[in-house]
């Protein structure tokens, strides 16, 4: 246990410091949910009935970023080559390298989505019910995510085929998602539904995610 | 000849060679029939003319899906035996594929027009037939990105097996929402809804597509053996030349 | 009745179709053309396939492929 918890150390590690992209998530984040407003309007009603849509718009978009250089860099500097020749699982290090990701690039998404929803005029109810979608919602984001950054980890430009891949796939994270967080607000489906729902997919993708990425990087690495 | 000499691509090439004119006459001659059954069929009682969209709508529907299916086994096929053939099959089928999701959106859409008002909606059926065209265009993608075919496919597999979620989910996403999208009236328990004198145009154009298609896939495996074997011979001659 | 106002769509609809079946033939039969002047060409000059009988098979291919 002690090697997996010293990938999980180490990528959370490397995250955080200069160019690591854990603050950029945020950044980035925030900046989405700041162009946003410029681009409709201040009409504050129709901020605040898209607020939540944008917000996991956002969020979908800035863990998307962070997920380029997850194998890519691991490659580059023969890690991964390391870690494919370990006695360790390669499934279980790629589920650590997940929740290093989640850790660093969701977890400040989800801290950082109610203040930022105060810009789009959300109400208390509303960002609690988003704060909640994002928490269980995110590390979907992430484990699927991990598929795409592993089919796309030999290329050197791999940015732009990952996300092509990775978005269809994480549609239906962000359909219920955002569907559970209006309900909290909107109605008529009780936010229980697509709530449920999105956990199931979040659970899904825990397995399904490191499965798949790790075979992909065994193919892919030979 | 067994099934199994067909792995041997000189082999697949000859059976191409000789089956493809008959395949392809047999696709033109189940139109020809398809299409004057669709032309003479009557108009629905509630949907008029425009339910002849249908003799289009509902084959590219199931072929969109056939095909990922073809591309599904297929990947089984490069994963688990390396069976040779199969990362022709899975690159050959993913355009085909592409092209009658395709035509299953468009067609859809020119008949939600005059039918429900409106060339789209975010329900759950078209959603999810969406999401199978944007796969497979990640596919495509993933084919034309990475360089070794043979690594090509084994990634192209493993996107293909996780992207296969989205067949069941399309097929039964009418049953588990509530959508816009009509229920299934064909492949359900219980007889089909559909009158006969338009079930039967339907089902000679749904036959004809698909000949049409397997004629298009074979075709196109002929064509990825012959770029393969361009491709040989091209590193043969780079590697001459240094 | 609605049938008449409607044709349009039909037209499109079908029309819709042609286009894209007959883009997947042209594709087809493009590409078969193509792979096959390339395979010409290489033959001219003088680069062909070592199996130029039945024995060997996928595996001299493969090989040579992943030299």
């Amino acid at each position: 246990m002690t090697a997996l918890a010293a990938v999980l150390v180490r990528d959370m590690r490397i995250a955080v410091r200069v160019g690591g992209g854990a603050l950029m998530g945020v950044l980035f984040f925030l900046v989405v949910a700041t162009l946003v407003p410029f681009a409709l309007g201040p009409d504050l009603a129709l901020l605040q009935r898209i607020g939540p849509a944008i917000l996991w718009l956002a969020a979908l978009l800035a863990s998307l970023l962070a997920l380029d250089r997850l194998f890519a860099a691991d490659h580059e500097d023969g890690s991964l080559d390391l870690i494919l020749t370990g006695r360790t699982p390669l499934e279980l290090v790629v589920l650590v390298k997940g929740v290093a990701h989640w850790l660093t690039t969701g977890v400040p998404l989800i801290v950082a989505a109610p203040l930022i929803g105060l810009m789009l005029n959300l109400d208390a109810r509303a960002a609690g019910a988003l704060v909640l979608t994002l928490l269980v919602g995110t590390p979907a984001l992430t484990f699927i995510g991990l598929i795409g950054a592993a089919l796309a980890v030999t290329l050197r430009r791999g940015g732009l085929l990952l996300a092509v891949l990775v978005l269809p796939l994480a549609v239906p994270v962000l359909i219920f998602g955002v569907a559970a967080a209006n309900a909290a607000v909107i109605g008529p489906v009780p936010f229980g539904t697509p709530f449920t729902i999105l956990c199931a997919l979040t659970l899904a993708s825990l397995v399904v995610g490191p499965f798949a990425a790790a075979a992909a990087l065994r193919q892919e690495i030979e | 000849m067994a099934i199994a000499d067909l792995a041997n691509p000189s082999r697949f090439l000859k059976f191409a060679n000789r089956t493809l004119p008959w395949l392809g006459g047999l696709t033109v001659i189940a139109f020809a029939f398809g299409i004057n059954q669709a032309a003479i069929a009557p108009d629905d009682y509630q949907q008029g003319a425009t339910v002849k969209i249908m003799f289009l709508h509902v084959p590219s529907a199931w072929l969109g899906m056939l095909a990922w299916g073809v591309m599904t086994i297929a990947a089984l096929g490069t994963l688990v035996w390396r069976h040779p053939l199969a990362d022709v099959t899975a690159k050959a089928a993913a355009p085909i594929g592409a092209a009658f999701t395709l035509m299953c959106l468009i067609t859809g859409s020119l008949w939600g027009r005059p039918m429900w008002g409106t060339y789209w909606v975010w329900d759950a059926r078209l959603t999810s037939v969406l999401l199978l065209f944007l796969l497979y265009l990640g596919v495509i993608a993933l084919w034309r990105t990475v360089e070794d075919p043979s690594r090509a496919a084994r990634a192209a597999a493993i996107l293909t097996l996780v992207g296969a979620i989205d067949l069941p989910i399309i097929k039964f996403s009418v049953d588990w929402w509530n959508t816009l999208h009509q229920p299934a009236s064909v492949f359900r328990l219980g007889a089909p809804t559909i009158d006969r004198s338009i079930l039967i145009p339907l089902l000679i154009m749904a036959v004809a597509f698909t000949l049409l298609f397997f004629t298009l896939l074979l075709a196109a495996m002929r064509n990825e053996i012959l770029r393969r074997r361009v491709r040989t011979l091209r590193l043969l001659q780079a590697n001459a030349a240094s | 009745m609605q049938a008449t106002a409607h044709v349009d769509f039909i037209v499109a609809a079908y029309a819709a179709a042609i286009v894209i079946v007959g883009a997947l033939i042209g594709w087809v039969l493009l590409d078969y053309r193509t792979q096959l002047r390339r395979l010409a060409d290489m033959e001219k000059r003088g680069f062909t396939r070592r199996s130029a009988t039945e024995r060997t098979g996928p595996t001299a291919e493969k090989a040579k492929a992943d030299a």
